[in-house]
């Protein structure tokens, strides 16, 4: 049985990437890799979330490409418009191509979880890490800090930060940001409480390696599966928070498209104009769901549990 | 080469506090092989990981090769003395390579030829270079062990700690990688300090040995005296029958100790 | 008491799927026993837990065999009804650790009393609990079958286990390095007390262990495995005579107390040992 993911590769680097006796530490790290890439690639589903996830990179990329008119400048006379026609997914209030809203809208998607995943994720697992290993006072402050944040439901904290720190989408990524950190703080102090422990992070401190040397080559590296599980997962949550400010009025500036605020627009025309709420809807679902089988799909390969 | 004088390690306040080590004293000299033996909770591994450095929490005097140990140790002084674990799977970092977990001590203590030293290193222990950039899940438990000695005497202690070395191995390999030691020890000069719970290990490897019991010395032998039978203590002799195999009759007369 | 086979295996197979291919973990594994003390003794990788958990349709390998009887009942491919019958209550299992064998969350009484669900009810499941604690050689039965699994030392928890899978009074008791991880003289009680359950409950005993040199003392016959075959057969006291290179290599490897040697005989592996045995 011959996986397709292995039949693509060209052979001169499917020999490299599997031979059995490495001869580098980067063609030990890249096989490593490599096969956990063949793996990721046999399980469907998590294929099926790596495709949405393509195909939204795909959008945001060659908007201009696919799409025939301006997400920002509408037609008075074509307001309303039902699907079909010129207006593949009909118009809004503002006589804008719904289409080439979600289209564009997908960059603003793509900015948040990145921003978001990257200003969140390295807060969390520096907390978490450090409280882990020093333990004691510093321990219990951390935590505490961390828990008050927690403390609080995301999409209200998120919304208090939003609402101080006015609209836009720097300040929505940053009120998300602030209140996705405490789960992978958390996250990974387990980790790091288990990890302090072991025979080789011993071995580490009998050979005289300084704790931050520990802390960063031996602690961080045993977090990043669950960490990378648990970022991935939660996209689908920042999706729908950003759009949760969104359809509050508080994310990104109108006019530029935000499927959030698009899906709070159509509200009033829900029933007869169906559509001017429903497609950013589906669009917001269709990409939620692809970040949580590419979730299920990485736990699978980077953390295993038996069947 | 070491000095234990009134070792004690406690843990734990109060009413949960429990006395690990009591008062424990024995001296090892340079290029000896030295036995810890006991069963769990005898405090033996304890002792190892007090002069590893692992624990600053103890009292009494600990020398080593002249150098009186204190609680914190100087990163320098680090490289007197090192550590083979028992576990062979929880002894490597999962996520590094051989070549990773060589190179490190000598990148913390600064050496220049890194490249030459891993190699020597490995090759030593009798592993080739093609285990070099291999990770410790692809190697069986045996090499795994071999690499954790590698690493030990990568930064040319002149101590080895030996904490039950080769009890999760298969006994073909155990026999492999005593040998191994033995061969070592006899090449680079080095002192052991074995801890087991097996008395044919220490045996064999030891010339003198400490046998312990919940945290105290109970008896100070040599191999000689442990291989002829004649041990002193009550704890001793019942160890010793009981390291012999079933014996209906031996284990009615065991006493609770 | 009938005095034939209580279990009859003929060319057992144990494969499994794994990434890299199918694995051929126990190949054409054969042999029969009475009320006896069998050992299968082997390293890592010889296959020996999985013939003990196929016994007890455990593995989750695909198991095939032109015979796998129990007092002539064929264990193969049986309903989860029938499973529940024999298991626990015909043939019991003891596995080495009872850290991970026990459970956490359930005291050792409650344990027990599960066990002996089936065959005795209310007060006098209790009684029956408390007497095989106490055949157990626990001193304080009614102090133990209140403690929770994480009180109790190595040996204790062992002696535990024991009770609970002898509770219902199994014929056939499979043992997977039950003293493995018991301090030697705990582990010596230990093995006293499953001889002497053993003996007074007439049942069959199958140790798997790799302790070579503990088995010959404990056990009445001795089935050496190396890469999923059974390569040599013998009774305990033979094992001095033992045929077989890979054998003999076992027998001389480990270190002894009262015969020291400058260095140990290291076993070397003939590649043949790993072809079909001709049987």
């Amino acid at each position: 049985m011959t996986d397709w993911a292995i039949a693509v590769t060209p052979p001169g680097w499917r020999q490299w990437l599997l031979a059995e006796t490495p001869h580098s530490r980067l063609q030990a790290r890249l096989s490593r890799a490599y096969l956990s890439w063949i793996a990721f690639t046999r399980n469907p589903l998590a294929m099926l979330g790596l495709a949405m996830f393509l195909v939204l990179i795909f959008f945001a990329a060659f908007a201009p490409w696919v799409t025939m008119h301006s997400p920002i400048e509408g037609d008075l006379a074509s307001r309303l418009l039902p699907p079909g026609g010129d207006h593949w997914l009909g118009t809004d209030q503002q006589g804008r191509d719904i289409w080439s809203r979600i289209v564009y809208g997908s960059r603003t998607t793509l900015i948040i979880i990145f921003m978001v995943a990257i200003t969140a994720a390295p807060i969390g697992i520096v907390i978490g890490t450090t409280a882990g290993y020093i333990g004691g006072w510093v321990e219990g402050l951390l935590m505490r800090i961390t828990d008050a944040f927690l403390a609080f439901p995301k999409l209200v904290l998120a919304l208090a930060f939003a609402a101080a720190l006015g609209a836009g989408i720097e300040n929505a990524i940053l009120a998300i940001a602030l209140t996705s950190w405490p789960p992978y703080a958390r996250i990974a102090r387990a980790e790091t409480l288990t990890v302090r422990g072991t025979d080789y992070v011993a071995a580490a401190r009998i050979s005289g390696a300084s704790d931050i040397r520990i802390l960063v080559g031996h602690i961080m590296p045993m977090c990043m599966p669950s960490l990378i599980v648990r970022v991935s997962l939660d996209m689908a949550g920042v999706i729908l928070i950003a759009a949760g400010l969104g359809f509050l009025g508080l994310g990104v500036a109108p006019p530029q498209p935000e499927w959030g605020q698009m899906v709070s627009d159509g509200r009033a025309q829900i029933l007869e104009q169906w559509w001017v709420c429903t497609f950013p809807g589906i669009a917001i679902f269709i990409v939620s769901l692809g970040f949580n089988l590419i979730g299920d799909g990485l736990r699978d390969v980077l953390d295993p549990r038996e069947g | 080469m070491i000095e234990i004088e009134n070792l004690s390690i406690s843990f734990g306040h109060g009413a949960d506090r429990v006395d690990a080590v009591k008062n424990v004293s024995f001296t090892v000299a340079p290029g000896e092989s030295y036995g810890l033996v006991g069963e769990s909770g005898s405090g033996k591994s304890t002792i190892l990981r007090a002069l590893a450095g692992l624990n600053p929490y103890w009292t009494g005097r600990m020398t080593l090769a002249g150098h009186a140990l204190a609680a914190k140790r100087p990163r320098a002084q680090r490289r007197l003395v090192q550590m083979v674990f028992q576990d062979p799977y929880g002894s490597l970092h999962p996520k590094h390579t051989v070549d990773h977990i060589l190179s490190e001590p000598l990148t913390v203590h600064g050496f220049d030829d890194i490249e030459t030293r891993v190699r020597a290193a490995l090759d030593r222990v009798g592993l080739g270079p093609s285990f070099r950039f291999r990770y410790p899940h692809q190697l069986s438990g045996g090499q795994r062990q071999r690499v954790a000695i590698a690493r030990a005497l990568i930064l040319e202690p002149k101590v080895v700690l030996l904490d039950e070395p080769t009890s999760a191995l298969d006994v073909s390999i155990q026999a492999e990688v005593l040998n191994l030691l033995t061969d070592l020890r006899q090449q680079l000069g080095l002192t052991y300090v074995l801890v087991s719970h097996d008395l044919g290990v220490v045996a064999h490897m030891c010339a003198r040995l400490s046998i312990m019991r919940t945290g105290e010395v109970v008896e100070i032998a040599s191999a000689d005296e442990l291989s002829e039978g004649r041990l002193l203590h009550a704890y001793s002799r019942q160890l010793l029958i009981a390291s012999r195999g079933y014996d209906t009759e031996a284990i009615a007369a065991f006493g609770d100790f | 008491m009938d005095k034939g086979p209580i279990l009859e295996i003929e060319k057992l197979n144990i494969r499994f799927n794994t990434p890299v291919g199918e694995v051929h973990a126990v190949r054409d594994v054969s042999f029969t026993m009475g009320r006896e003390k069998l050992a299968i003794v082997g390293e890592s990788g010889s296959g020996k837990s999985q013939t003990g958990r196929a016994i007890l349709g455990l593995t989750p390998g695909k198991v095939t065999a032109e015979k796998l009887a129990f007092h002539g009942q064929s264990l193969m491919n049986l309903t989860p009804q029938q499973w529940r019958t024999i298991r626990g209550k015909r043939i019991a299992m003891v596995m080495q650790d009872p850290k991970y064998s026990l459970n956490p969350v359930m005291t050792i009484g409650q344990q027990l009393l599960e066990a002996a669900r089936d065959i005795k009810e209310g007060a006098e499941a209790r009684q029956h609990a408390l007497g095989m604690l106490a055949a157990v050689r626990i001193r304080d039965p009614e102090r133990v079958f209140r403690a929770w699994p994480h009180e109790l030392s190595g040996g204790m928890g062992q002696r535990a286990m024991i009770a609970m899978m002898l509770i219902a009074e199994p014929e056939l008791l499979i043992a997977d390095e039950p003293t493995s991880a018991l301090d030697v003289t705990v582990r010596l009680q230990v093995l006293a007390i499953l001889d002497d359950l053993v003996k007074t409950r007439h049942m069959g005993l199958i140790f798997i262990s790799h302790d070579l040199n503990l088995v010959r003392t404990f056990c009445d016959r001795v089935l050496v495995m190396y890469a999923g075959q059974v390569l040599e057969k013998l009774t305990a006291s033979e094992l001095e005579q033992a045929k077989h290179p890979y054998t003999r290599g076992l027998l001389a490897c480990p270190p002894e107390i009262d015969h020291r040697r400058q260095r140990l005989p290291v076993l070397q592996r003939d590649p043949s040992w790993m072809e079909p045995v001709s049987s």
